[in-house]
């Protein structure tokens, strides 16, 4: 555990003295029910998801039920269906935390200064992140979305483009409806960051005569690096598993071309009861997930320990 | 899922340097506010169409061009109350406010083992929860459902309870946490010295300081329970079924009454609007975790 011998973990840790064998259960106690809590329900069912994975188990064949080894992880890998799922994730995941990291970045810029009226500016822009995703979802398919009566057509008609977006551009529908919902959050984070700069330090680039662009790209970008790459991690972990926006507004389709994983395992569980290769897909996704995550953490705790 | 633990504290690396909160802010030009406001306004301007669309007859709602002026009526609320709406959101509030008492009652004694106390692999348990918001769902429900069927507790609103306290315990006990550790050391050494037992301790000095902290952590976990839909729609049926699901059957029901769908969606998420709103100080720190001030 490399994590307990930074001299880090001395400082931030409790200051008691070292306590004794039977003490230290004691003071395990207030620790354990919500430890347990959460071993039971996160843990159990994915264990049992992993014996799934390994079973020939179809809920429309009853004769079915018997151990598979690892035919099932064969035929999900095979499958081109699920490649297609993996490809659309990445798409949807990328496009939505890219645009909206840009976007909440440019306007906790906005944001970060005064001018009449910041609060009220600020408290409408984080009401999309609070609408109820399903509500939200309805909200863009049939009042922004509609091919006759959407917003969107009519706002861009002056412009000359009409689309049936839903149909035409059904991977893009999505991606804008959770940059809608995810800016916020972005531009949260940053707008913390931007905060958290040191006044003295601008001031006295300011005085030093340093132009704003200058100060933005010496300064303030590195010092938010750190908020940039912490919204990148945490906006990846959230979209990645976005399911109400595919299921509302293009239930993956038309055919399969906005289907992406969560919904892709949905379909195998829950529409073809193939709950083995629904169960070996979901332990894939948990491993791609792990091996993702565990990079993204090197990488920002070893950018932590540079700065330090 | 252990192995994530082994990367040092990521999350903690924003609490470094100082925060000056009242910084006096520079002033930004005419043009940068008005295009502030032109996008807030743009980006609220979905959710204003939703609110308006509820007060239109059906007729209104969809036409080509959009209708703006209109006589407001209260028509599509009265159809959508008449439609048992009631004990959808019955269920709503069970499910999210029962969730939210649960996260927190045992969050907070949890984020007390991993600050304030010295137990040993705090780190490690400290990153158990926060790997458990990796897990996606989907790779828990098939178990989840096998196991609720069973015991007979599909379509049960308590199993939707307890599935949603596990989901929030990570925000709440890292929200929790971050709110323990910021206590000033001095005054939990003066409540030490005097001899008072823990609980105590915990009654008389720490709840109160952190009472405030305490009531932003159960505003974040109850946005997230009632907004949530994966888990709902899969594990509830008739009896038990959330505001979300009641949304999905009214479009697969009713067909295009957008006036209609628009009334029951701002009931549905106006809850959360206001508790959002209530809590925007401390909402950063909720969906990062307490990691992001």
């Amino acid at each position: 555990m490399t994590a307990q011998t930074t001299p880090d973990t001395a400082r931030r840790g409790p200051t008691t003295r070292e306590p004794a064998r039977g003490e230290r259960w004691i003071r395990r106690t207030p620790l354990l029910p919500g430890l347990l809590f959460v071993i039971a329900m996160t843990q159990i069912p994915f264990l049992f998801t992993v014996y799934y994975s390994f079973q020939d188990s179809n809920l429309l064949r009853p004769d079915s039920g018997s151990f598979a080894g690892i035919a099932n992880y064969g035929r999900v890998l095979g499958d081109p269906l699920f490649r297609n799922a993996v490809a659309n994730t990445v798409v949807l995941t990328a496009g939505a935390v890219l645009l909206s990291l840009a976007l909440g970045l440019a306007l906790a810029v906005l944001l970060d200064r005064s001018f009449p009226g910041r609060g009220v500016v600020r408290t409408l822009l984080i009401t999309p992140f609070l609408v109820m995703p399903v509500a939200a979802a309805l909200l863009w398919k049939t009042s922004v979305y509609h091919p006759v009566y959407g917003l969107l057509n009519w706002a861009l008609s002056p412009f000359g483009i009409e689309a049936d977006w839903v149909n035409d551009f059904p991977l893009l529908s999505v991606v804008m409806v959770l940059t809608w919902q995810w800016t916020p959050f972005m531009m949260l984070i940053m707008l913390a960051g931007l905060q958290s700069q040191s006044p003295e330090v601008l001031e006295a680039a300011r005085v030093d005569g340093a132009r704003p662009l200058a100060v933005f790209r010496r300064i303030t970008f590195p010092h938010l690096r750190r908020f940039v790459e912490l919204a990148l991690l945490l906006g990846t972990i959230y979209i990645v598993q976005t399911f109400d926006a595919v299921y509302m507004i293009t239930q993956g389709g038309p055919g399969q071309a906005s289907t992406n994983l969560p919904y892709f395992i949905y379909l195998q569980a829950f529409r073809a009861f193939d709950v083995g290769e629904a169960a070996a897909a979901g332990v894939i996704v948990v491993a791609a997930t792990l091996v993702v995550a565990m990079f993204a953490l090197r990488v920002v705790s070893s950018l932590f320990e540079e700065e330090s | 899922m252990t192995s994530v633990t082994e990367a040092p504290a990521p999350a903690a690396a924003p609490e470094a340097g100082p925060a000056p909160r009242r910084r006096r802010r520079r002033p930004l030009r005419p043009a940068a506010g008005l295009l502030a406001w032109a996008v807030g306004l743009l980006f609220f301007f979905p959710v204003l169409w939703m609110f308006l669309t509820g007060f239109k007859q059906e007729s209104q709602a969809s036409t080509d061009p959009p209708t703006l002026f209109f006589r407001p009526t209260l028509d599509q609320y009265a159809a959508v109350l008449g439609r048992d709406f009631v004990p959808y959101l019955l269920n709503s509030l069970q499910a999210s406010v029962l969730s939210t008492l649960l996260a927190v009652v045992l969050g907070l004694p949890a984020a007390y083992a991993l600050s304030l106390v010295r137990i040993p692999q705090w780190r490690d348990s400290l990153f158990f929860f926060l790997s458990t918001k990796l897990l996606p769902p989907v790779a828990m429900i098939l178990p989840l459902y096998v196991i609720a069927q069973n015991l007979g507790a599909l379509d049960d609103a308590r199993t939707l309870t307890l599935v949603y306290t596990a989901m929030n315990m990570p925000i709440a006990v890292w929200m929790i946490r971050s709110f323990l550790v910021e206590l000033p050391k001095e005054v939990l050494e003066a409540a030490r010295m005097d001899g008072a037992p823990r609980l105590t301790e915990m009654r008389r000095v720490i709840l109160p300081m952190i009472a405030p902290g305490l009531a932003a952590t159960a505003l974040i976990c109850f946005i997230f329970a009632w907004n949530e839909f994966f888990f709902a729609v899969n594990l509830t049926a008739t009896r038990a079924a959330t505001v979300p699901v009641f949304l999905v059957g009214f479009i697969s029901g009713e067909g295009l009454f957008w006036a209609r769908l628009s009334a029951a969606s701002t009931m549905a998420a106006l809850p959360v609007i206001i508790a959002g709103w209530t809590a925007q100080r401390w909402l950063v720190r909720g969906l990062s975790l307490g990691a992001v001030k």
